[in-house]
């Protein structure tokens, strides 16, 4: 393995002498997200394998290119899993590229996304030189929150060498209940019932139904259904996936698809057909409105846009930065990568 | 620059009364929580609006004084202490609530709105703010940002960086800053994990956005004794083994049970040598399982007592001995100093010895209190600082503890900061290489070094010296002499 840093230290160090860009590049399984990936790839998934893992402390680390469906293999034997439940999108999907990424599933609204279980990364900046942050603490407040920052970072900011992430138990058990109600109620519902103690860990409505999921004790799942009322899903599990991984039917259309970001109690008065996830946090969008508009009515909301999945490539993917921000943002990949060689152009145009 | 003449300039931005300069005005900045440390500032400014905050800062960068912003000031680790050339920003009055909204679960304040008064005026929705820092009934949010402060609810809550959706923040150059939003998540770097817990060095919070929880329907408490720390830091692996994530999980060592059965008369068994406390909350019917689980867990895991609080106010004066455990030792000694570190749970028994042994060595007394859940020790560490060299001492031995903290695999600061108290400390966590991008980092958003300098990261001259100092069986050359 010293030998794959080696060279990784030494492909990063030439590329900023040179000014080439590099791409960094674990299985592809999110070569469609974000900007169209630039310059010579940087093939990570041979560093791999899980460093650490003590189920009692709940903290698991392992290097970048451990393949996420090993990592929750080996979790789920212990009766734990990544409570953010991230999308794999690929068969080969690795932790690097889901860190990075920083993409969050069905559990995201009641459990946290993928930055609140990171605890430490290994990494390496834009000179080459391996640097550590964070740790395997749940509770470390040294030094600026580099590894959280490293979470949605989209390889930009460095090679991601090794992970630490906070683990839990699994459910006892899972129960999946669908209700048939239009749009309003479904977001009426989905907000009265957050701000009750019910253990829903996942919603999505669609197409006049909304489907919620409980997950904890039998007895407190067998309780909330009584309260709630709702038909029982007996293939819940399956379903869950199909939103995960996006192959749910909904998913399968050849058009662009948005996913919009906004308060849980906005109405997205756009034309077009939406799916709603988290609570009503989390939009996913197909219209015939261009980027311009879409952007537009998610601002009014105080909301943001992102062209998740295109087949043509526009120069703004992400929700464009207020000028201020992206100075500041320009500053910080600076810091980590003073010549600019880490997927530039896979976030925003210029870094 | 002049004091008076950015006196002058102060008072085009801000009413006479919000400008103080006169040194009895200034007596009640001069330190933190961690009043070790004292220095007067040259002036303190107490804005009340954003626009006033703006001008300051603008004023500050181009005359080049450094700003060290405040609010309620019970930081542990000195990171507002003030500066002597430097301007103290009090954030005092920035103290409404801006809105609740009750279905969207989310809370707009003002930084300096106390964190328990959140959950206090959400309790009419059934909502509360999540983290519960041991000083919440004065802290205020700003500086729970700046320090991602806990509390006793860790493990399955969370920290400030996990329950906070949006901040406004105002950069030196007086650039305001929306960061994060309250959806759940935003387009570009995630500023947001950036800027909690970086102690005032990147900008000014002028308000924030937190997430609010349903009250769990129930919670219930157990109480353990065990006649060894090892079999207390056991029964906490099995638990958490066992699949069950308590709501808190505290530890606390003889010393420490002695001293708050002594305050508060909790109930707490005597005879033992470490107690844990262990909450389980949420659905009425999850709960009864879960307390019978642990109650079973724990018994096979050698408890010598345990006792599950029969109703809320049993449960309550359970939690009472351990919420006093801070001023119930202070009362063993004049003075105490708490110490901050984490470490991974199956050393605790390790680092318990270890910090005994330091304990011998240094003729200081330590009590120990311990978030178990997530392994976040307080070694109180017992001194009179009239006696020449106990705070010395004291302090030795502190910075012992956390390097053991570090050796451990563990961290120097769990949530009270880095400040002025842990900067040599840093020195040992960090490699020059990993500060020198901290420094980057710092610059990129403060060039000039004007926000909150000399806190939080060490320069690399500074741990040179550190590390110099460091080579004699782990003293200090000098011990006697303050270290800031």
């Amino acid at each position: 393995m010293q030998t794959l840093l080696d060279h990784y230290s030494e492909t990063i160090r030439l590329a900023a002498t040179r000014q080439r860009s590099l791409r960094i590049r674990g299985s592809g399984s999110k070569d469609f997200y974000g900007g169209a990936p630039l310059g010579d790839v940087l093939d990570i998934s041979g560093y791999h394998g899980i460093v650490d893992y003590a189920p009692e402390e709940l903290v698991l680390t392992a290097r970048a290119g451990a393949l996420l469906h090993e990592i929750e293999a080996v979790l789920s034997d212990q009766g734990q899993m990544l409570p953010f439940e991230p999308p794999h999108f690929g068969p080969r999907a690795t932790l690097g590229g889901c860190v990075a990424a920083g993409l969050s599933g069905p559990r995201r609204a009641s459990s946290g996304a993928v930055r609140d279980f990171v605890l430490g990364v290994r990494m390496m900046n834009g000179l080459g030189e391996t640097l550590r942050f964070g740790g395997q603490v749940m509770k470390n407040v040294a030094g600026y929150d580099v590894s959280r920052l490293m979470a949605g970072s989209l390889g930009t900011l460095g090679l991601l060498l090794e992970v630490s992430l906070k683990v839990l138990p699994k459910p006892k058990a899972e129960a999946t209940l669908q209700f048939e109600m239009n749009e309003y109620q479904a977001l009426e519902a989905m907000n009265r019932w957050g701000g009750k103690p019910y253990p829903i860990s996942a919603t999505c409505y669609h197409d006049h139904v909304l489907t919620i999921r409980l997950s904890g004790a039998h007895s407190a799942i067998q309780a909330t259904h009584t309260q709630l009322g709702g038909q029982l899903m007996v293939a819940g599990d399956a379903f869950w996936h199909s939103i995960r991984e996006q192959t749910s039917r909904f998913f399968r259309e050849a058009s662009p698809l948005w996913r919009v970001s906004l308060p849980s109690t906005a109405t997205l008065q756009i034309p077009g057909t939406q799916l709603i996830e988290w609570g009503g946090a989390l939009r996913w969008l197909y219209t015939e409105e261009d980027g311009v508009k879409v952007r537009a009515v998610a601002e009014q909301v105080r909301g943001q846009a992102t062209l998740f999945r295109s087949n043509t490539k526009p120069k703004m993917i992400f929700h464009p930065l207020p000028h201020p921000l992206l100075q500041v943002h320009q500053r910080m990949k600076r810091a980590f990568d003073p010549q600019g060689i880490f997927n530039i152009g896979r976030m925003y145009p210029d870094f | 620059m002049k004091s008076d003449r950015l006196l002058k300039r102060l008072r085009e931005i801000l009413p006479a009364e919000a400008i103080l300069s006169e040194r009895e005005d200034l007596n009640p900045y001069e330190s933190d929580g961690l009043t070790a440390f004292r220095q007067l500032p040259l002036l303190v400014v107490l804005p009340e609006t954003e626009a006033q905050v703006q001008q300051i800062l603008r004023l500050c960068h181009a005359e080049a004084v450094p700003v060290v912003a405040r609010g309620a000031g019970t930081g542990l680790s000195g990171g507002a202490l003030p500066l002597a050339n430097g301007v103290l920003l009090s954030l005092a009055k920035f103290s409404r609530i801006l809105h609740i909204d009750p279905l969207a679960r989310t809370a707009r304040l003002q930084p300096g709105v106390r964190n328990l008064a959140i959950s206090e005026a959400s309790a009419q929705y059934g909502l509360y703010y999540a983290p519960d820092p041991s000083s919440q009934i004065v802290c205020s949010i700003g500086g729970n940002v700046a320090e991602n402060s806990g509390g006793v609810h860790c493990l399955k809550y969370g920290l400030t960086v996990n329950n906070i959706l949006a901040l406004r923040v105002i950069t030196i150059e007086g650039e305001i800053l929306e960061i994060g939003s309250p959806a759940l998540d935003s387009a570009g770097y995630d500023v947001l994990a950036l800027m909690t817990g970086s102690e005032g060095l990147l900008g000014v919070i002028t308000e924030v956005t937190v997430k609010l929880l349903p009250k769990p329907e129930r919670a219930q408490v157990l109480l353990a004794g065990f006649d060894s720390v090892e079999k207390a830091g056991a029964a906490v692996a099995r638990i958490i083994s066992a699949g069950i994530i308590p709501a808190g999980l505290e530890m606390m060592d003889r010393l420490a049970i002695r001293a708050a059965e002594d305050f508060v008369h909790a109930g707490y068994p005597l005879d033992v040598e470490a107690i844990l406390l262990c909450e389980l909350d949420g659905v009425n019917e999850e709960v009864s399982e879960e307390i019978k689980r642990v109650h079973t867990i724990l018994q096979m895991a050698g408890a010598t007592t345990l006792r599950t609080a029969q109703n809320e106010s049993e449960r309550l004066k359970f939690w009472a001995g351990r919420k006093a455990a801070f001023p119930a030792v202070g009362r063993l000694a004049p003075d105490y100093y708490c110490m901050d570190g984490t470490i991974p749970r199956k050393r605790l028994a390790e680092v318990l010895r270890r910090i005994h042994e330091y304990s011998a060595h240094y003729g200081l007394r330590v009590a120990n209190v311990f978030h178990a859940g997530d392994g976040n020790l307080h070694p109180l560490i017992l001194y009179d600082a009239n006696q020449p060299s106990e705070l010395a001492r004291a302090e030795a031995f502190g910075a012992k503890i956390l390097e053991l903290c570090v050796e451990v695999g563990g961290t120097i600061t769990g949530e009270h900061g880095v400040g002025v108290e842990k900067i040599d400390q840093m020195c040992v966590q960090f490699i020059p290489r990993e500060l020198a991008l901290f420094h980057a980092l710092k610059k990129a958003w403060d060039a000039q070094n004007l926000l909150n300098p000399g806190k939080a990261v060490p320069t690399l001259h500074r741990c040179a010296e550190y590390g110099a100092m460091h080579v004699h069986h782990g003293q200090a050359k000098f011990p006697d002499v303050p270290r800031f």
